[in-house]
């Protein structure tokens, strides 16, 4: 029920005390204050973390091969170590359940023309779930398929910027680009978060690849993502155990460190994450302890409040005011003003962060913000601290005899 | 009109307790002005809190207006006092940051009457003690008898069945008192019943009958010739 009478009860003691309510919500508008801005510069490093790996999925794990440097079984060190394609079957099939995507990757050079235009890219030569693991976005045509990997295609995907580098204003889908003497139709353009080195790449199918340029089945790289359903810790098991098995596969010692490597995303988000939880508690204890002292200083003066106003409270009881609506006023008073105080400090603390916000991009801080979330936990959090300041007065207040308010002193 | 048999009240101080009042009975009809006298310590106010429901009897029996006065809740409490009661205190009790009309309303707005009907029923009563002119106005900018006057009207407002006046002329001077008993004696002889607590002689001449308590007990209880109060406005 909304009473706009006792509304006008509390905005009407409230403005009579200007003073005394502003000093009282001055705690609780710092409080916020300082916790939106903690909270915002925390964010604004989580997101540079973010940023960093955009255009690689967080959950990525590179394998790569080079030469061994321990002699192991009989071999002796210094032996190449090269993927082909039977290696890329042996991780799909033996770790299944583990791998969401994967794609192998053949690296090349190429001398790319059009008409006059000419230029040199490197070509990466890929299976289809590359460009999940990559998030690569096709904005025109469509990607490498599984057809034409089977058929040993000569289509191209080209970066966005090559488009523009050797197409100029022509439409480049389905037009021929000749590659180092062999035309390739192009399929599809894409762009890349990753920014204009991305954006300068030409994937083309696997299996053509390895036929035109050696006409083996080597395997410069395998990448693959892990289920998302992993946690950390499982991912990094994943991650080992797999470098434990090639390592076998392909009799290197288990300590070599050069012949067979792989780098797991999962470790270092572990340790980003870790340091952003531990950064995320560091604040809410800082946040907290500061809202309680406001609490308590709201407190504080409410019962202040209560004590100055306990004869207009005397008043009120003989003129019939019931106990609940005495609670009502010295209650809503109290989450009044820890509300309005707590939103200025919200609302001047957003406006910090804004504000700063291109100051704090030199210092790995991106787009500060607070989430919509957040303001409503707020809001929740600070009607209940003003019930819980407004409590006790509250309840002082409703106690208070008329008989022994209205004596005269 | 009111029906008091047997009151006692004592008050626990320390281990001992102190027995304020020692069995009164006291019956007030309808239309009636009656001052209660005594020395301060003869129990007069505590007999006024009990009939203002401000404060509780250990034993005996009250009826106000056919309604028995007990086991009273204090919401209970809240509810009576609003229906029945009128309050005149000594120090006016104003709500000092509420302008007059506000401060008569307020018992209106815990009747739960819309915010129109109490502003047009506080006007009425201001204009009834002769402040409609001073409606707006906060306690801090009226005199003694001014603030006292719109007391009364806050006391009115709620219509209630007795006025319980305590020493209402106690912070007043001679001429202003002598316009509050004035009023006091008008609205007495429109019908209203009207208690006053009072140890001053010639205010309680001014009503039609004298209940002197002594140590608790009623020493006196006579009907009088009101000698009527100067009006001098």
């Amino acid at each position: 029920m909304f009473d706009i009478d006792l509304w006008r009860e509390i905005l009407q003691s409230i403005n009579k005390n200007r003073t005394r309510s502003l000093l009282s919500g001055f705690t609780v508008t710092f409080a916020i204050l300082l916790f939106t801005v903690l909270f915002g510069l925390a964010n604004g490093l989580n997101n540079t973390f973010n940023e960093a790996f955009v255009d690689t999925a967080s959950n990525a794990m590179f394998i790569r091969s080079g030469k061994t440097t321990k002699a192991s079984k009989g071999l002796q060190a210094g032996r190449r170590i090269q993927f082909k394609n039977k290696d890329f079957t042996y991780i799909k099939d033996n770790f299944d359940s583990e791998v969401e995507f994967i794609t192998s990757r053949v690296y090349n050079n190429v001398t790319a023309t059009f008409k006059n235009e000419k230029n040199n890219y490197s070509l990466i030569a890929v299976h289809p779930d590359h460009q999940y693991l990559e998030k690569t976005k096709v904005f025109e045509g469509r990607y490498i398929n599984q057809r034409d990997l089977k058929n040993q295609t000569k289509v191209v995907v080209i970066g966005k910027l090559i488009k523009a580098d050797l197409f100029l204003k022509t439409d480049p889908i389905g037009k021929y680009i000749n590659l180092s003497g062999i035309p390739y139709k192009v399929v599809g353009v894409f762009e890349d978060d990753g920014g204009d080195d991305e954006e300068r790449i030409l994937y083309m199918p696997l299996t053509t690849a390895q036929q035109v340029y050696g006409n083996n089945d080597y395997v410069d790289q395998i990448n693959l993502t892990y289920e998302p359903e992993l946690d950390y810790n499982q991912a990094i098991d994943f991650g080992l155990d797999l470098e434990k098995k090639l390592k076998k596969r392909f009799l290197v010692n288990e300590n070599d460190q050069r012949a067979i490597r792989v780098l797991n995303m999962a470790m270092q988000n572990k340790g980003i994450n870790q340091m952003t939880s531990v950064l995320g508690i560091l604040i809410l204890i800082i946040g907290m302890g500061t809202l309680i002292a406001g609490v308590v200083g709201i407190s504080n003066i409410m019962i202040f409040i209560v004590k100055e106003r306990t004869k207009e409270i005397g008043i009120r009881k003989a003129l019939g005011a019931s106990p609940r609506s005495i609670v009502s006023i010295i209650l809503i008073e109290s989450i009044l003003i820890t509300a309005l105080a707590g939103y200025l400090g919200l609302f001047i603390g957003v406006g910090i962060l804004e504000w700063a916000s291109p100051v704090l991009k030199t210092y790995f801080i991106t787009n500060p913000s607070v989430s919509k979330s957040l303001v409503i936990a707020a809001t929740l959090t600070l009607i209940g601290a003003g019930t819980l300041a407004g409590y006790l007065p509250a309840k002082r207040a409703s106690k208070i005899k008329p008989i022994v308010a209205l004596r005269d002193d | 009109m009111l029906e008091i048999k047997k009151l006692h009240k004592s008050y626990a101080i320390g281990d001992t307790s102190l027995h304020v009042l020692k069995g009164i009975d006291l019956s007030v009809k309808k239309g009636e002005m009656v001052a209660i006298m005594g020395s301060s310590g003869s129990g007069k106010s505590t007999l006024l809190n009990i009939i203002g429901m401000l404060d509780v009897a250990d034993n005996g029996s009250y009826v106000l207006d056919g309604v028995p006065i007990k086991d009273l809740t204090e919401k209970k409490a809240a509810i009576y006092r609003n229906k029945f009661l009128g309050f005149i205190f000594q120090s006016f009790n104003l709500i000092n940051y509420k302008n007059a009309v506000e401060n008569v309303a307020l018992p209106l707005y815990y009747q739960g009457l819309k915010r129109k009907a109490r502003q047009e029923k506080a006007k009425f009563h201001l204009k009834k003690v002769g402040l409609l002119e001073w409606a707006t106005h906060l306690p801090s900018e009226l005199s003694g008898g001014q603030k006292q006057r719109v007391a009364i009207a806050r006391a009115l407002a709620s219509e209630p069945k007795l006025l319980l006046a305590d020493e209402p002329t106690g912070a007043l001077d001679t001429t202003t008192s002598s316009d509050i008993m004035a009023f006091l004696q008008q609205l007495n002889d429109e019908g209203k019943t009207i208690l006053i607590v009072t140890h001053e002689n010639d205010i309680a001449a001014m009503c039609k009958r004298i209940v002197r308590l002594r140590d608790g007990v009623i020493m006196e209880d006579t009907n009088v010739t009101q000698v009527r109060a100067e009006s001098h406005v």
